[in-house]
């Protein structure tokens, strides 16, 4: 054993060496423990200990050996601009530059108009009213029209609609198609093994309705404005601010005027701060704020990390013998392997024409990194169960958003000084039903109430000068958001062992439906999505079918249909923390995954004109907000911040 | 003569990044150059007044408080009803009633709308008023009773004086437009937006005239047919003669 020890100490020795001074110290833990292990290792009864510690120098240590050669002299192009990542106070351009802001106060600032935003400010504007009380609500999206960046399948439980606004069929809800039909079905390649839907699981969607989520998101934002809210699309928060004492003060719109590489134009101007006694962060999953909330006041403490999927969108208008308005389907299985969270969605609508809403959701904890959730929407439409359905047919929108996938486990905690989270922000989607937008709604109606009687109470004594709503998170608990959660807790995590998706359906044909979630145990999630990504080498690349134009279509025609736009003389927004890490890390161990879960074409590995080696090459134009690159990427290094306000996607209807 | 008043048109069009199924309207972008070169005028001290104006649908509000939010000092919508057709002869129609009434000095339009590319109403206006017109203006001047105008042209720059009251119309390298930021949204609200109807200029309360233009068909272009290699000159001459291009 010593022999083999001496034999493997050189390359430990050497890997230690190299790696450490040569790679700028980004050594793979790994080989650190495995050098000092393999030092220390004399006896025979550690064999396998040293073999497993060789190979962990093999596989970790010798590609950053090839790093270390390749990289150490070259040069890395500057991607980032980004004063994120780059501050404008250290930048000579930025001399003399006023950084004035203007501020405006208001009661509540909201921040993000989904169904939670907008119900909120519904709420509070409802409870304003009621008490003959005046009080100022200001909401900021980045969309420059509301709705325009809302992405969902989608079935909508009336439920929280229904508590908000009992007259909604009067007030023109645009709820028109009841589901009618709901079916379910696992398929193979060439087949589809139909699964009864038994009332009482999750999936049953009797008394709900297919709808266009952007359509209804538009229509609440008429209801807010004619109630008084102040809304403003096209403004992007880009900034929390804060008190002395650590509270949230409120938020700064994005700066406008800045080049894509830092510089200020002539238009440049800064943003405006609203300032709020309370702000409500509803920016949606995966919130760039929120991102920084959570570290801030440490909110993820005592809850898993989130999990997500990326969720892929199309409308078609489809022939009309074939549209069966009211009809909900779902099914599981291929594409996807077992181990590979997802499924799709078709849904036919009733508004007039024969029109289909269509996707694919692929768990982003996905495992192999040649993965690419767009192609394997693409080829699903090609399976015979579903390719008539959608043949004469014409594709008219398409679109993509990560959604959260964690449930129960993950969410944080909600209210901090200052502020509080509602809606899918913090998650609080009943993952096996995929619905997320009753309970969103329902949480900002109910963050509203608390804020509101902490508005109105006169003898009111905060700790700080942002007032901290606890009773938010209180009320949410007691309600039956929080039960519905709770219930379906484990289905989504019994997804995790060998049988995989069908050990999920197992688990839910068991425990959901007999015991309906009280079983005294609590399933984990494997850990953050991702750092489930394997490396290339262990992984096989996936063959995917070329599109054929009718019914499946390559990546940039997609993106056009999502009308994705940004002012393209502005720095990307699509930010890395260390601009070398993609190609020293993300290509070379993961062979560039974000060149392939990325639903925009936004990252690509351009080979370099001196030949050898790629860059990273942002078209941060092309991106439609979805966040999955700020999730899934191996490295983290990816920190997504938001825009111009008024860029992304002009989704219709989405 | 500084306190110019300055009559900019804007119209409200689906906006330029989006393919199909338009919503997402915006200001239509040569009206902003032109919005921005009227507010330019003013903060030089050369006008005294910037007026938006918009001739369509009680929604075209949105974009004139957006014009409001640029630096307009009041707005007018030209109301016409649900569904009436407002071509170039229309608006300039409307903006011809509204400049007798409102007396500007001067009228800025942006060249063409992006919607129709007509390239029409500011050369129509012009007419209407019997108005001196500059259009495809890259450079406005005031001076005194006049305005130099220098003009995109196919040869070049050409370079024109022309006497008050006249009408430009605006080319892409005017100005870079200001962007319409929060705080200006909010002052907007307080500016002044008056709706006239549109009835008072086309034709005074009679159903106005039948619109001259009339959109027969609508169509995508035809997709793309696969192309076809040849493996030489000879062979290409040879299919050109075949396909009766030669």
């Amino acid at each position: 054993m010593g022999r083999g020890g001496t034999g493997a100490l050189p390359p430990a020795a050497d890997c230690a060496g190299a790696a450490g001074p040569r790679a700028g110290g980004r050594a793979p833990r790994g080989s650190w423990a495995a050098a000092m292990l393999l030092s220390r290792c004399p006896s025979s009864s550690r064999a396998r200990q040293c073999f497993h510690a060789l190979k962990l120098i093999k596989r970790e240590c010798l590609p950053s050996l090839h790093i270390a050669r390749c990289v150490s002299t070259a040069s890395v192009p500057r991607i980032t601009t980004h004063y994120t990542i780059h501050p404008r106070d250290k930048d000579k351009r930025w001399e003399g530059v006023n950084m004035e802001r203007f501020a405006e106060e208001a009661d509540v600032v909201i921040v993000g108009a989904g169904p939670a935003g907008l119900s909120a400010a519904i709420r509070l504007k409802q409870l304003a009213a009621e008490h003959s009380k005046e009080i100022r609500v200001c909401l900021v999206e980045k969309a420059s029209q509301i709705g325009a960046h809302t992405l969902s399948g989608a079935c909508l439980e009336p439920r929280s609609l229904q508590e908000l606004f009992p007259d909604w069929k009067e007030r023109g809800a645009p709820l028109n198609t009841p589901v009618t039909e709901d079916k379910f079905g696992i398929l193979t390649k060439k087949y589809r093994i139909p699964v009864p839907i038994l009332p009482g699981l999750p999936m049953v969607n009797h008394g709900n309705y297919i709808v266009r989520l952007g359509h209804f998101v538009s229509w609440l934002g008429e209801q807010a404005e004619a109630l008084g809210v102040e809304v403003y699309p096209g403004y992007a928060a880009a900034e929390v601010l804060f008190h002395e004492d650590g509270s949230v003060k409120g938020i700064a719109t994005n700066d406008v005027g800045i080049q894509k590489d830092g510089a200020p134009k002539a238009t440049f101007e800064r943003g405006l701060e609203l300032h709020a006694k309370v702000t409500v962060f509803a920016e949606g999953c995966h919130g760039h704020l929120a991102k920084q909330l959570y570290k801030k006041y440490n909110l993820r403490e005592k809850c898993q990390p989130q999990s997500y999927g990326i969720g892929l969108k199309e409308l078609w208008t489809i022939d009309e013998k074939k549209w069966k308005p009211g009809r909900v389907e779902h099914t599981v299985g291929w594409p996807l392997d077992r181990h590979t969270y997802g499924g799709s969605f078709l849904y036919h609508l009733n508004e007039g024409e024969p029109l289909v809403a269509l996707g694919f959701v692929v768990g982003l904890d996905y495992q192999n990194p040649y993965l690419n959730p767009f192609r394997e929407f693409q080829r699903w439409k090609h399976h015979p169960s579903v390719q008539p359905t959608l043949e004469g047919g014409t594709r008219i929108a398409y679109g993509a958003r990560a959604l959260n996938e964690g449930g129960f486990q993950s969410i944080p905690k909600l209210t901090f000084p200052g502020g509080l989270l509602i809606g899918c922000s913090p998650g609080l989607m009943n993952v096996p039903k995929i619905k997320g937008t009753h309970t969103a709604m329902k949480s900002g109606m109910l963050a509203s109430e608390a804020i509101f009687s902490q508005l109105i109470n006169e003898n009111l004594q905060s700790k700080t000068i942002g007032l901290d709503v606890q009773e938010y998170e209180e009320n949410l608990k007691k309600s039956w958001v929080w039960k519905e959660l709770y219930a379906v807790r484990n289905i989504r995590p019994s997804c995790h062992s060998i049988l995989g998706v069908y050990g999920g359906m197992i688990y839910t044909g068991i425990f959901y439906w007999i015991l309906r979630g009280m079983e005294p145990w609590t399933l984990k999630h494997p850990g953050p999505d991702f750092a489930q990504l394997k490396p290339a080498k262990d992984c096989t690349p996936i063959e995917y079918p070329k599109p054929d134009g009718k019914i499946s279509f390559d990546l940039l025609s997609s993106v056009a249909l999502s009308g994705t736009n940004h002012e393209h003389d502005q720095p990307a927004h699509l930010t890395l923390k260390d601009d070398s890490i993609p190609v020293n890390r993300n290509l070379a161990v993961f062979d560039g995954p974000e060149q392939r879960f990325c639903p925009a074409g936004v990252y690509e590995y351009i080979p370099l004109e001196t030949g050898e080696g790629s860059r990273l090459q942002i078209n941060a134009q092309n991106c439609v907000h979805c966040k999955t690159c700020d999730i899934k990427d191996p490295s983290q290094n990816i920190n997504w911040v938001v825009p111009e306000g008024g860029g992304g996607p002009a989704y219709n209807g989405m | 003569m500084a306190g110019l008043r300055v009559l900019v048109g804007v119209k409200r069009v689906i906006d330029y990044a989006v393919k199909t199924q338009g919503v997402k309207h915006s200001l239509n972008p040569f009206c902003e150059i032109a919005l921005e070169e009227g507010v330019r005028l003013r903060e030089r001290g050369a006008a005294a007044e910037v007026v938006a104006v918009s001739v369509g649908t009680r929604v075209c509000q949105e974009t004139l408080r957006t014009a409001l939010a640029l630096g307009a000092d009041r707005g007018v919508l030209v109301e016409v009803g649900e569904g009436a057709a407002v071509g170039p002869r229309e608006a300039a129609a409307a903006l011809a009633g509204l400049a007798g009434r409102l007396r500007p000095h001067l009228v800025l339009l942006g060249k063409q709308a992006i919607d129709d590319d007509c390239n029409q109403t500011g050369q129509l206006l012009a007419a209407m008023l019997d108005w001196p017109q500059g259009t495809f203006a890259s450079r406005v001047e005031p001076e005194g009773e006049w305005v130099r105008v220098q003009r995109e042209v196919d040869g070049g720059l050409e370079t024109l004086r022309l006497r008050l009251p006249a009408v430009l119309t605006a080319d892409l390298r005017l100005n870079e437009p200001r962007y319409a930021t929060l705080p200006n949204i909010m002052k907007a609200k307080k500016k002044p937006l008056e709706v006239v109807a549109a009835s008072e200029f086309l034709g005074g309360g009679s159903p106005p005239a039948p619109p001259r233009l009339r959109v027969l068909k609508l169509e995508e272009p035809p997709p793309r047919g696969g192309g076809q290699r040849v493996d030489d000159v000879p062979a290409l001459l040879e299919r050109l003669r075949a396909s009766g291009c030669i």
